[in-house]
Parts: structure tokens; C-alpha cells; sequence
């Protein structure tokens, strides 16, 4: 029998990435993603690991990505402009392959903006925010629940592919609190990264012979290596040579793309016989919800369809419904970002019809279902 | 018997990007030899650098090695500290590295006192990227984005780190390369953060920009331009104009190191919490 508790979603992410095994954090105040890191200012203290207040939120990033080296799950938690100010590191981190995860609670704007509101329009920075090709996997819970449940799935996912993994939620689903239960130690698994058992001289810490995902050591740990955000051979060291650059990047791309079945998650919700769809995450996708309950009641065959994993984006699963409705509509907090992806994959199969806000309140459920109505 | 380098280098990992007369090789032999002499094991440390040509040596040598991004050495070496508090971390950083992309780093580094030794390589320029002026390029010296003289201020290195709150803070230069062995002993040694500024010539992309005929001429340069801080103080300040002290700078020992205070605090709430028990 777990704890139930009720908590903020923001709360809840921090008390995921304990219940995953994290046991260090950087970070950096700022509004709305703060609560994560006064939590685990609080609790990691109390059980030995490490906080960290850096003098920005680079700095963050950084830390996290040498304490995630010298062996810990590490988390950062920040807002639009401090997702921003990572984006560099973010990107040495996947390149050199150390799992860190970064949680994102979505404002308003680009600049300042709206720190205070909720926002959906980084969705796309989440995919392509540091420079380069560059495999992403981005999370997208909705409930507090939910949070709590994608952080540790968030934490397993940078473990089994060496690979930072993103964490997005808006304000609205951070500063909510909800009833949840915090399920025993052992209920939910808890992956750690796969480490060498070769001797030392026979380590190559990128080497591709061992697979899409090499073990990796940690620093300290006897296996003296070489780590550079460089493009690398398998040994760690610096290559500017074709081919390696090029077959080295695909192999980062194919840890994510070949194994979409493990990583993208999604749920459907009525449907089955829908005859018009709702693609929606994060606070929009709870919109979206009740918009599809009403119109059910209204007569009219409409169903949702609620990424948790946004990135990779679920590419199959969308073609497939736009060949079976008659149309998607997809509210986001944003001038039309991801909706950009869901046309992408329909290729013109059904309508496309979005829902954009960017003024600092959730679309509600009213707007959606006069969409749905619209597209029946 | 003459000092066995290869014992620290790895294999098949040189030649060195560094150009003919550049002095940063005299450096890199000093910290070998100093690891060496101070017998810490290869295992426990961690060298950590950023972006430039200083930040290349990490590659040579058979530590625990992260050459990182632009200015963030110190962000990254932070957190490693705080993670395994019982290693060595240190950094390599340039003048550009550490004190203008990577400033704010630098001077919070030594605000926390976290035991990490900095080693600042000042050539006074941005060598990799061919010679532009950097926060120490002395004024009216020319570079590359100075083509009509330098007007921009300097930065003194070990003032900066002392008036941030670095415990230890010491000036060598690559002339001077067997006090650079003591100083870099010290710095290691020394619980908290420690600056060490190591002046170096880039002859490539500032001597020959500057007036200096050869790379020895910088080296003479150095000679001529540094001395020890005790011979410096006693001089009258007509004296040491254009001169500069090296040696320890500043020290002051007993000051709460970072991970010391912070892993104290993890402590204290264990007992509290055993004690309520």
C-alpha cells in the first residue's frame, strides 16, 4: 500500500525523481518550475544527496551532467527562458551520452512573457533547441498522477539509452495539487544505466560494436576515459573524419527511433468508432477530455488522443487514426506548433483544424468541442 | 632518472594540437609531474575543461577527462565535486574560458570555496580562434578584432579571484616553470577553491602581432616582467610599474569548504533524525 498524499504537480515531479533513485539536483529559482527545487532542496538533504543553487541556470545543467558523470541520477528543473539558457548542454549532454533529466514547466511568451501562465509553445525548442541532430525523448504528463509516474519513467528512459530525456508540463498541471498515491519502493521499476564489466584497458565508452547504447562507466569507478563534445571515435576521443561523424549520429538518432515502442506512449480515449479526433497534451489534452464527454452526449462520435510522449512523436499511431476520421483537432497553448507534426503525419488524410492561445488561460472545453463540431 | 611522463599520458594521444613556441607543453609537464610527486592516483581525479586551446590538454593525460563546453568547466566540475566530495577535480581553463564567457562561473566558484584547484593559462588572447582580444589582452596591444590597438580594460586574474572569495589565489608563469611546480603543489593541497593564473605565450596569435621576434622573447619577456612576490613588495611602487608579483598571492586557510559545509548539513539532519528516534 503506497502514500497517498496530495500534492502540486511540480511536488509530485520531485518526489517521482526520488522514488526513481535521483539523488542530485541543479538548479536555478524560476517561475513556475521553482516548487521542484525548494522540494528537493528540502528532501535531498535528508538523504545524503546533493542540491545545488547555481549562479544560473547554465551552470545548472552542467552540474547536473558532472554529477550524472561522477554516477548519480541528476535532475534540473526550469521555465522557458532558463530551458532556454540550457539548450547548449542539453546538447553536450546527449552528444557525449550522460542521462540527465530536465523538467520544463511551460509558460507564456517567448522572452519573459508570461511567467506566471501556463504555455505550450516550447514543445518544438524540446525537439530542436540545442544546435545539431540530436536525439530528444520529451514526456508530456497531464495529471499530478501522471507526473509523478513520467518522472520515474523519464529517470528509466536516460539510464537504458544514455540520453537526456525531457520533462514537460505547463503551469497549470505544476502548481495544481491533486490527490496521489506514491506507490511502495519496488512497485514501479527503476532502471539503472548499464555499466562495463570488460577490464578497464578494454573500455571504449562509445563503442558501437557493444550495441545502439555502450555501457557507460562512471568517473572514478577505475575506467580512466576520455569525455568531449567533440564528435568522437568509439574510444572517446576526438574524430573530424568521415565516416564515423556520420554513422555515429545515426546511431545517437537510432537509440530513440528504433525503440519507439518502448519510449512512445500515448492514451486513447473513446476512440474505437470515433468519427472525428482530439489530439491534445498536457492541460489542453484534460480540456480535451471533458470537450470529447460533452460531445459524446451530444451525438457526436469523438474520441482523444493524449501523447505522454510527445518526442518522438508518435508518428504511426497518428497516420493510422487520420485514415479512420474525419477530421483532428488539436488545441494548443500556442500560435500552432505541434499541430504542425500531427498534419505532418496525416498527410492530408482528414481536416486539420487547431485551437491557439497564448494569453495565459487553458482553452476549455467549450472552444474544443465547438471545434469538433465544426470538423463532424 | 629523468621523470617518466608516459606514465601519465596516453598512449598514442600526441603529438598536441599546441603550434612551435607555444608554452602551454611546459605546463602541462609541471602538472604531471606535480600529480606525481603529490602520488594521487589516476583514478581519483577528474580534469575538467572547457572550449580553447588549453582546454585540449585533459585529452593527453590518463585522468578522468571532460573537456566540456565554452566557458562551463566550472559548472561541470561542481557538480562532479558535489557528487564524489572524496576526489580531485580540477580545471584547465584559458583567459577567455574562465573569465569572460565563463566569468560568472569563475567568480561563484570561488564565492562556494569548493575544493577545486583552477588553473588559469592567461596568453592573453583567444589562440584557437586565431587572435581575437580577450579580458586580459593588455591595452593597446593588437589582435585580430583590435586591429587598431586594444581598448578594452584588462582583467587582473588573482585580484578578481581574491575579491570573489577564492582561499587561495598564486601567479606563475611558464618561464618560471620549478616554482610552478611548488605553486601547483600548494594549490592541490589547499582545502578550497585555488586560482592558480599561469602566464603563457601564444606566440602564433599574440607575439607575433606584439613585437615579440620569437617565442623566446616572450619567454625573456616573462622573465623580465614577473618576480617573487616578496622581492616585489619590498620594492617601492615607482618600482614595479609594469611589473608583476608571482608566488602565493593570497591565502587564508580554515574557511568552510563547500562540500565540508554542505555534506556537514546532510549529517546534522541524519543525527537529528536518529536522535528523535
Amino acid at each position: 500500500m503506497g502514500k497517498i498524499k496530495l500534492l502540486q504537480g511540480n511536488e509530485a515531479c520531485a518526489e517521482g525523481a526520488l522514488y526513481a533513485g535521483c539523488t542530485f539536483f541543479g538548479g536555478y529559482p524560476i517561475t513556475p518550475s521553482t516548487e521542484v527545487a525548494e522540494y528537493m532542496a528540502k528532501r535531498l538533504p535528508q538523504i545524503g544527496g546533493a542540491f545545488l543553487q547555481m549562479e544560473d541556470e547554465i551552470a545548472a545543467m552542467a552540474a547536473v551532467i558532472g554529477g550524472a558523470l561522477a554516477g548519480k541520477k541528476a535532475l534540473t528543473a526550469t521555465s522557458g527562458p532558463g530551458f532556454s539558457l540550457k539548450q547548449e548542454n542539453i546538447g553536450f549532454a546527449a552528444l557525449t551520452e550522460i542521462p540527465c533529466v530536465i523538467v520544463n514547466v511551460m509558460r507564456g511568451g517567448p522572452s519573459t512573457g508570461v511567467p506566471t501562465g501556463p504555455g505550450q509553445s516550447d514543445i518544438m525548442q524540446c525537439r530542436w533547441g540545442t544546435h545539431g541532430d540530436h536525439p530528444v525523448i520529451c514526456l508530456t504528463p497531464a495529471y499530478v498522477q501522471e507526473i509523478f509516474s513520467e518522472t520515474v519513467r523519464a529517470f528509466n528512459l536516460a539510464e537504458k539509452y544514455r540520453t537526456p530525456v525531457i520533462i514537460a508540463f505547463d503551469e497549470i498541471v505544476g502548481h495544481m495539487r491533486e490527490r496521489i498515491e506514491i506507490p511502495d519502493p519496488g512497485v514501479l521499476p527503476v532502471q539503472d544505466r548499464t555499466k562495463p564489466t570488460c577490464p578497464p584497458s578494454e573500455y571504449l565508452p562509445y563503442d558501437e560494436s557493444k550495441g545502439d547504447v555502450p555501457p557507460m562507466a562512471n568517473f572514478f569507478e577505475g575506467y580512466r576515459y576520455h569525455v568531449t563534445g567533440l564528435n568522437h571515435g568509439s574510444d572517446g576521443f576526438p574524430v573530424n573524419a568521415s565516416p564515423r561523424i556520420h554513422t555515429d549520429e545515426l546511431r545517437l538518432l537510432r537509440k530513440v527511433e528504433s525503440n519507439r515502442a518502448d519510449i512512445v506512449r500515448f492514451e486513447e480515449y473513446l476512440l474505437e468508432d470515433a468519427e472525428v479526433a482530439v489530439f491534445a497534451y498536457g492541460i489542453s489534452g484534460r480540456s480535451a477530455k471533458t470537450a470529447v464527454e460533452a460531445a459524446r452526449k451530444a451525438g457526436i462520435k469523438a474520441g482523444l488522443f493524449r501523447p505522454l510522449t510527445i518526442w518522438p512523436f508518435p508518428e504511426a499511431q497518428v497516420a493510422a487514426l487520420s485514415a479512420r476520421v474525419k477530421g483532428i483537432v488539436v488545441p494548443e497553448l500556442s500560435l500552432g506548433q505541434i499541430i504542425l507534426e500531427v498534419d505532418r503525419c496525416a498527410k492530408g488524410r482528414c481536416r486539420i483544424e487547431g485551437i491557439y492561445r497564448v494569453d495565459g488561460d487553458p482553452i476549455n472545453p467549450a472552444q474544443i468541442l465547438a471545434k469538433v463540431k465544426e470538423a463532424n | 632518472m629523468a621523470f617518466q611522463y608516459d606514465r601519465y599520458i596516453r598512449g598514442g594521444k600526441l603529438p598536441h594540437i599546441w603550434c612551435p613556441g607555444c608554452t602551454y607543453g611546459i605546463v602541462f609537464k609541471s602538472l604531471l609531474r606535480v600529480v606525481d610527486t603529490l602520488a594521487i592516483s589516476k583514478d581519483d581525479i577528474a580534469l575538467v575543461s572547457g572550449i580553447g586551446c588549453a582546454s585540449r590538454l585533459p585529452g593527453y593525460v590518463d585522468f578522468n577527462t571532460l573537456h566540456t563546453t565554452h566557458g562551463r568547466a566550472l559548472g561541470f566540475a561542481t557538480g562532479i565535486k558535489m557528487a564524489r566530495p572524496d576526489k580531485h577535480v580540477m580545471v584547465v581553463s584559458g583567459d577567455g574560458d574562465a573569465t569572460a564567457i565563463g566569468g560568472n562561473h569563475f567568480i561563484h566558484a570561488c564565492r562556494r570555496n569548493i575544493d577545486i584547484t583552477v588553473l588559469v593559462f592567461n596568453n592573453y588572447i583567444y589562440g584557437m580562434t586565431g587572435g581575437q582580444y580577450s579580458p586580459t589582452t593588455p591595452s593597446g596591444h593588437m589582435a585580430s578584432t583590435m586591429p587598431y590597438g586594444n581598448v578594452d580594460p584588462s582583467f587582473n586574474i588573482p585580484e578578481l579571484a581574491k575579491g570573489a572569495g577564492a582561499s587561495f589565489v598564486a601567479r606563475g608563469t611558464a618561464y618560471h616553470a620549478a616554482g610552478l611546480d611548488k605553486l601547483l603543489i600548494e594549490a592541490i593541497r589547499h582545502k578550497g577553491l585555488s586560482v592558480v593564473e599561469i602566464i603563457n605565450a601564444c606566440p602564433t596569435t599574440h607575439g607575433r602581432r606584439n613585437k615579440f621576434k620569437s617565442p623566446t622573447d616572450m619567454l625573456l619577456w616573462m622573465k623580465d616582467t614577473f618576480m617573487p612576490v616578496a622581492a616585489f613588495e619590498k620594492l617601492p611602487p615607482e618600482k614595479t610599474a609594469g611589473k608583476f608579483p608571482i608566488g602565493v598571492l593570497y591565502r587564508k586557510e580554515g574557511l568552510p569548504e563547500y562540500c565540508e559545509t554542505y555534506y556537514g548539513l546532510v549529517e546534522r539532519l541524519k543525527r537529528q533524525r536518529e536522535g528523535r528516534v
